[in-house]
């Protein structure tokens, strides 16, 4: 990584360690629940819709506080993590990923959604109807048709998470190296006298890494789509 | 051999049917809203009534009452949809292999290269289904339900979203699947295919059944004479190809005569004629001078009446029967009523190139 200083590769590929894990991680539970958004036919789904979407519009440091309050190490469900597997999310970078992939969740999840609703259901009932079990209905039919929306998904999310800010800073706090990815980075560069030119070089790392993202899910998405669409 | 009773209850409308059908082509028959999808969708699986039994070839696949209720997969039933329904990320070789795969060991089917073959789609092999014309959409999706090797074959209406040209070209491959010995179930509202096509015949109206029986039977039963229509209805005759005559008509051999028609068929060849109950004219003598050269004789079975001055005859010879359409005013001056002995006339250019088909049997 020529030009980069040690503290700015440190930042950013501690960043981008923090979105993939974030974003792979969170990719089967969206699209679980992407599925039953989409096709479940409960009639407590709404609660579920709710608390997916409670990210986006809860002010970011609220989120941090809850996901403080239960997967801090003497909140219920970090404490029961610790033990059982020996998992700890308090100031550690697998800290920052979880507050990242739950900030990126409805996005993901709104997509991959809007993708499984897109989906011909008489074009499954026909999978079915040749002797696909819904498993293999699902791999061989739905999986190939949502995989824009999936791909798409993923990439709104790995962007929300390398630019999460509030819930990260009030669940892992700041700690160069451990928790503290490129906006961190860049917060902290402003607060110190003399560091404007860091802030601004890490600024546009961000821009650089954003772009590039975008431009690989769209060519992704594009081949894909065409694939799909059968021309 | 396949056994089907429903009952189920959609609100502003309710299906009550039951019928069994035998080896061969059974069609189904009904104005559009009559239940014929729904009794497809319930032997398919797709569709679970409020109570129903549909056993195939011994296996129950659905039993409400003993709560037994396969899945569509696991029921082995090929079903040709009105849509097509190919997949459109697959290329039409992965869509014709797409059931193979779930067919269990020991099913037998025809083999990939004779399907192919068979429906003549070697070529589009490498295509997706964007790229094909709806002919060549129907074929594939025949050869794909055929492929999963299945038990029984539904169509449902695959030819009413196709044209004229292209149901003429479709109709051969599925006189072909009947004569291959698949036991297929066709919905259709068609007159015109469910005489080419059916041994077994079910009419459906509003949710009922309105007569089941071999397809002769219910074609020529003038009560049926309405739901068919005043222009289609019409019994079948099967005849046997004996021979060209030097002028090019065609000489027949049916149970009760000989008949000329002038659409050319190979010497020997077994067909079905359809016979519309409008092209015939009935004669209480055998008559004389008379420019029509068939003349069929046979005895009244039965005479319906409608509202208006409409009147339909069945006219029994033997094992056949024929249907003619006639006035009201007519039935009354031929003195006609069941048991009297009477004559029908048809003329050869009647016999419309879509009325004979072959049979393989």
């Amino acid at each position: 990584m020529t030009g980069l200083t040690p503290e700015e590769a440190t930042a950013l590929m501690l960043s981008l360690r923090v979105a993939g894990v974030a974003v792979l991680t969170s990719l089967p539970v969206g699209l679980a629940v992407a599925m039953v958004l989409a096709r479940g036919r409960w009639p407590g789904l709404w609660l579920l819709n709710a608390l997916v979407h409670l990210p986006l519009i809860l002010p970011p440091v609220v989120t941090g506080y809850f996901l403080l309050l239960a997967f801090g190490r003497k909140g219920p469900v970090g404490a029961f993590l610790e033990q059982a597997f020996g998992l700890v999310f308090a100031f550690r970078w697998t800290g920052a990923a979880l507050a990242a992939a739950v900030m990126g969740f409805p996005l993901m999840v709104r997509a991959m959604r809007l993708a499984i609703e897109a989906v011909d259901p008489r074009l499954e009932e026909a999978a079915s109807t040749l002797g696909a079990s819904r498993l293999a209905v699902f791999r061989s039919v739905t999986l190939p048709l949502i995989l824009p929306g999936v791909i798409a998904g993923a990439v709104l999310a790995f962007a929300k998470a390398m630019g999460e800010f509030g819930a990260t800073i009030t669940f892992v706090s700041n700690i160069p190296g451990q928790t503290q990815t490129l906006p961190l980075a860049i917060y902290t560069a402003l607060q110190l006298p003399g560091q404007s030119a860091l802030a601004g070089r890490l600024a546009l790392i961000s821009v650089i890494v954003a772009i590039g993202a975008v431009l690989l899910s769209e060519f992704i998405a594009r081949r894909v789509a065409a694939r799909i669409r059968g021309a | 051999m396949l056994e089907v009773s429903l009952r189920h209850d959609f609100g502003s409308f309710a299906l009550d049917a039951a019928f069994t059908a035998p080896a061969g082509v059974t069609a189904l028959f009904g104005a559009s809203g009559s239940g014929k999808t729904t009794v497809v969708n319930t032997v398919a699986g797709l569709m679970r009534p409020d109570a129903g039994r549909v056993v195939a070839q011994g296996e129950v696949l659905l039993n409400t009452a003993a709560g037994i209720c396969l899945p569509p997969n696991r029921r082995r039933i090929g079903y040709v949809f009105q849509d097509a329904r190919l997949f459109p990320h697959l290329d039409v070789r992965a869509n014709l292999l797409f059931g193979a795969r779930f067919a269990p060991r020991g099913a037998t089917g025809p083999a990939f290269d004779r399907v192919v073959e068979m429906l003549g789609i070697g070529a589009l092999l490498e295509r997706r289904p964007g790229a094909l014309s709806g002919g060549e959409k129907a074929r594939v999706a025949i050869g794909r339900a055929l492929l999963s090797k299945p038990r029984l074959l539904l169509m449902d209406e695959p030819l009413a979203a196709l044209d004229a040209p292209r149901r003429a070209e479709i109709l051969p491959f599925v006189e072909r699947l009947r004569d291959a010995g698949l036991p297929i179930l066709y919905v259709s509202h068609s007159v015109a295919e469910v005489a080419r096509l059916a041994d077994t015949l079910v009419v459906l109206g509003e949710g009922r059944i309105l007569a089941s029986g071999r397809a002769e039977d219910v074609l020529a039963d003038p009560a049926l004479a309405a739901q068919f229509g005043a222009q289609e209805a019409g019994a079948l005759l099967r005849a046997r190809v004996l021979g060209t005559d030097a002028d090019g008509l065609t000489r027949l051999q049916t149970a009760t005569g000989t008949v000329w028609v002038s659409q050319p068929a190979p010497v020997g060849a077994e067909l079905r004629i359809r016979i519309h109950a409008s092209d015939v004219i009935l004669a209480r003598e055998a008559p004389q001078g008379l420019s029509a050269l068939n003349i069929l004789p046979g005895r009244v079975e039965k005479i319906e009446t409608d509202s208006g001055q409409r009147a339909w005859v069945q006219l029994r010879m033997g094992d056949e029967a024929i249907l003619a359409r006639l006035t009201q005013r007519s039935v009354t001056a031929l003195g006609l009523a069941p048991g009297v002995p009477c004559h029908a006339i048809l003329k050869s250019v009647a016999v419309a190139r879509d009325d004979l088909a072959e049979t393989h049997k």
